[in-house]
């Protein structure tokens, strides 16, 4: 017995009487997790969230959540014996007279930045890699919520200070409820206790930001850690790696160490952002007044594309029977990012109702192959960027000294065609990266050297693939798309539920429409033989030298050495 | 541990045959120095970390909350955040750093194969779970009695109303507060800033002021809140009287003066920024821009309405004051504004 199990013995014994803990033990200790950089991002999401915690917990022995106005005397000389509300009074004190609380609050907004960045990275990363599909779709749908809540965090939290950046965007908040038909009026007396600003709604603001949802996310990240542990993490394809194991490294020592230790990484890094860069200077904002504003305030950036939306949007308002409906607000406001999301959830199971694929997704796509997938990203990707940028066309047109009104304009039509060529363009290169990839399989890697013949022919030597390189390569599935159902039979009895098979069918083929077909086995082993070939009489380092200093013209003296695989693996011979 | 590439043909599933992981053993897997090397250099990680946890608690009672320092490249800033910060961010990084250095040259290096196992209970199991809800269900009549079916659900369906009903007291009915302001007739417009009254005389052609009702300071005494602020506020502007091209009444300006809502009636934000060459007026929000000069007609923007005007008349003691309410609700759209 080491020294080890004697330390952890009793304590594991004393566990185990009482929960059987060491069955968990013995089954999740050696639990093989994949490695992959890409994976880090939802774990840097896991960790600023629980800097979030500890942060905030500390900010909330400080921070005073009333709109009771008072006279400021504090530390900080330019405000003092200005009016304002009890929660900008203590924001201040926690900047400039509580030691630490400076630096607590700037770790909190780093820390809930990086959170919201972070989530957005991991959402690209799951959604291009195909990770969402059959049997995480559930996972999907909870981090969409996730996104969702993390917004609403950020939002509620930078609202809490009372500034005069918070305040304005509370107020373009309540102006959005107001809109809504028939309730919006309703609402936001309700929400703000009357009329906005009222004195009701930061202390309602404040529970909703500590508690309701730090609480929805805890539970959310919980069950989406436990299927993520359940169903064993995704992985890339790679030599030896199928859709029926996992390849990686141990939960213990291993995973423990790196993933621990990545927590300190980042919390450090965050603590160092919160010592080095200033972020959400509050006080030199001033408090809030409702009939205040500065020019070119930007809300953080995760809020910009919202910004973007109600910034681009026509001035479009009918007044119907004496009711109005102010489509220039509902619809940035409220109807497209109600789209976004739930698009955004959908999509797992409109692409399964497309594909029919009903099997089961260990191992990830590469996202050149799934093209359609990809630039359907993209698409979406490039409506996201539009609006962001949208958000920001003040801050462009006075650093570049460009005037607003075009820069508006231009991104009102770029909003429109925009996404369909970044479509097409994203598919072009998805398929021209798979014919790339099918190159490489039929005729190995190029290897830099030129050779002449004695008949006085130059022709480049190519390099057979490294086993890793081939099986990735290899990963690519071609599949057919849904034939399409008939719609009558020869005595012209009508398929029944046949327009749905074929608007389906339809989808498949826009889905599955172009693909570059996967060389054959035969090919490949002839392919593999040919290089082989090849090789044994080129890629030896001594002959290679020979060559270039005998053989090789003047433009083909190129990475001779550079070129060559350094652990080169012969296959196929 | 081994340095070797790990064999993993029984269990690639593949059509490819066997596949091996490629393994390079590292400098400490090979070389004793090395190992010792960088199990120096995780300990000396560590014991940074550890003595920046003191310098945290050092820093904090060495420097005052507003003393400040000038740091190269960062320039001047506080140097209780700087020094805790600092020390606080190495002390968390060190223990990152070191114990990611361990498990990248100390720990095994070599990828393990592990099994999935098939998500899902056998058929049998299922069967066994669908036999016992049946049994369950016909045990409990659920189906058999529906007298006691819909009486529940008729129970379970109203049983949230109280929840809703208990939500009435977070606010007032919206009434005809959205409507108006304090603005009234005679009601003086002053400053708000200084909340002096304006004469005509203290605005120049081409000057802007932005003004509150004069009462505004005691409404907002007697409420406690900047409700009345957040509708009332305006913007006077002077222009030459042959410059105004149009305004919601004839008579509604003196002499070039021009009082208009202050708040967008896009989503609200108070709009500030007035050139005053082409008397528009700019939202910094959303950039809807008012012409001034024409009604406070929308010229550009997602605005759809146009800011609403004051009327304004000149009292027997040469100042500014308002000669009603505004004539429609200032502010964004709501659905009963008509």
């Amino acid at each position: 017995m080491s020294i080890a199990t004697k330390a952890g013995g009793g304590a594991a014994k004393y566990l185990d009487e009482r929960t059987s803990s060491n069955k968990f033990l013995k089954k999740n200790l050696g639990k093989i997790f994949p490695d992959h950089w890409s994976f880090m991002l939802g774990e840097i999401a896991l960790y600023s969230f629980i800097v979030l915690l500890l942060s905030g917990s500390f900010l909330a022995l400080f921070f005073k959540p009333s709109m009771t106005e008072v006279i400021y005397n504090g530390s900080y000389v330019p405000l003092n014996g200005i009016k304002m509300s009890e929660a900008y009074a203590s924001s201040l004190d926690i900047s400039f007279d509580v030691r630490g609380g400076l630096l607590m609050r700037q770790i909190h907004h780093w820390a809930a930045l990086i959170f919201v960045a972070s989530i957005m990275v991991h959402l690209l990363r799951v959604f291009f890699t195909g990770a969402f599909r059959k049997p995480r779709e559930l996972n999907w749908l909870i981090g969409v919520v996730l996104l969702t809540m993390a917004l609403l965090a950020g939002f509620s939290g930078y609202s809490l200070p009372d500034d005069l950046l918070s305040g304005t965007g509370l107020r373009i908040a309540e102006g959005v409820m107001l809109s809504i038909p028939v309730v919006g009026t309703y609402l936001s007396m309700f929400v703000f206790g009357g009329e906005f600003p009222g004195i009701d709604f930061i202390p309602r603001l404040y529970t909703v930001h500590v508690l309701f949802i730090p609480g929805a996310i805890l539970g959310l990240v919980t069950v989406h850690l436990m299927l993520v542990w359940y169903q064993k993490h995704t992985q890339y394809p790679g030599p030896g790696r199928t859709n029926d194991n996992v390849v990686g490294f141990r939960l213990f020592p291993i995973y423990t160490a790196k993933a621990g230790g990545f927590f300190f990484i980042v919390f450090g890094v965050i603590a160092l952002l919160g010592a080095l860069a200033t972020v959400n200077p509050i006080w030199l904002y001033g408090p809030y007044m409702p009939d205040q504003i500065t020019a070119g305030s930007q809300p953080d950036f995760y809020i910009g594309f919202l910004e973007g939306s109600l910034r681009m949007t026509p001035p479009i308002e009918w007044t119907i029977l004496g009711y109005t409906i102010s489509w220039n607000v509902l619809i940035p406001g409220l109807i497209l990012p109600g789209l976004m999301f739930t698009a955004m959830g959908a999509y797992p199971f409109l692409e399964k109702w497309i594909t029919k694929d009903d099997s089961v997704h260990n191992l990830l796509d590469r996202p050149r192959n799934a093209a359609t997938r990809t630039s359907l990203g993209v698409m979406a990707l490039t409506f996201y960027g539009i609006l962001f940028i949208g958000g920001g066309n003040d801050v462009i047109a006075t650093t570049f000294s460009l005037s607003i009104n075009a820069i508006t304009r231009v991104l009102q039509v770029l909003i429109i065609i925009g996404p369909p060529v970044a479509f097409l363009i994203s598919r072009r290169i998805c398929l021209g990266l798979q014919r790339r990839d099918r190159e490489k399989l039929l005729h190995g890697r190029e290897s830099g050297i030129i050779r002449r013949t004695p008949e006085g022919e130059f022709y480049e030597v190519h390099a057979p693939l490294s086993a890793e390189e081939k099986a990735v390569l290899m990963s690519r599935q071609v599949i057919e798309p849904l034939a399409i159902p008939v719609a009558a039979d020869e005595n012209g009895v009508r398929n029944p539920g046949g327009r749905t098979e074929r608007l389906r069918a339809r989808l498949s083929r826009f889905y599955y429409g172009e693909q570059i077909p996967m060389p054959t086995a035969a090919e490949i082993a002839a392919a593999d033989e040919h290089l082989a070939h090849d090789s044994d009489h080129t890629l030896e380092p001594a002959r290679t030298t020979e060559v270039a200093e005998g053989e090789v013209s003047e433009f083909g003296q190129i990475m001779q050495s550079e070129a060559l695989p350094r652990d080169r693996t012969p296959t196929g011979s | 541990m081994s340095t070797d590439s790990k064999d993993l043909a029984t269990t690639d599933g593949g059509a490819h045959g066997s596949v091996d992981i490629p393994h390079k053993p590292r400098r400490a897997d090979t070389d004793i120095k090395a190992a010792r090397r960088a199990e120096r250099q995780v300990s000396a990680l560590f014991l940074i970390s550890a003595l920046s946890t003191i310098g945290f608690v050092v820093a904090y009672v060495a420097f005052p909350s507003d003393e400040i320092i000038t740091v190269p490249v960062i320039g001047p800033t506080n140097a209780s955040n700087f020094f805790l910060g600092l020390a606080l961010g190495v002390a968390l990084f060190c223990i990152g750093a070191g114990a990611i250095h361990w498990a990248k040259k100390l720990m095994p290096d070599v990828e393990e194969v592990g099994a999935r196992t098939p998500i899902g209970a056998t058929p049998d199991e299922t069967a066994a779970a669908a036999e016992l809800f049946e049994e369950g269900a016909d045990a409990s009549g659920f189906v058999s009695r529906p007298i006691i079916r819909r009486s529940l659900l008729t129970a379970l369906v109203l049983l949230p109303i109280p929840a809703v009903v208990l939500l009435r007291d977070l606010g007032p009915l919206p009434g005809t507060k959205l409507r108006e302001t304090i603005w009234a007739d005679g009601v003086r417009v002053v400053s708000d800033v200084s909340y002096l009254p304006i004469r005509l005389s203290d605005i120049p052609v081409g000057g802007m002021v932005s003004a509150v009702p004069e009462n505004l300071p005691e409404v907002e005494e007697e409420t406690g809140t900047l409700n009345a602020r957040a509708k009332a506020a305006v913007i006077v502007v002077r222009m030459l009287p042959s410059e105004i091209r149009s305004q919601q009444n004839d008579d509604w300006s003196v002499d070039g003066v021009i009082a208009y809502s202050k708040i967008c009636t896009h989503v609200g934000c108070p709009i500030g920024l007035y050139e005053q060459q082409t008397h528009h007026l700019l939202c910094p929000c959303h950039q809807s821009t008012f012409d001034l000069a024409d009604s406070g007609n929308v010229v550009f923007g997602p605005a759809a309405r146009q800011l609403p005007q004051l009327a304004i008349a000149v009292d027997e003691d040469g100042y500014l004051v308002a000669r009603g309410d505004f004539a429609e609700p200032v502010g964004p759209s709501f659905w009963e504004r008509g």
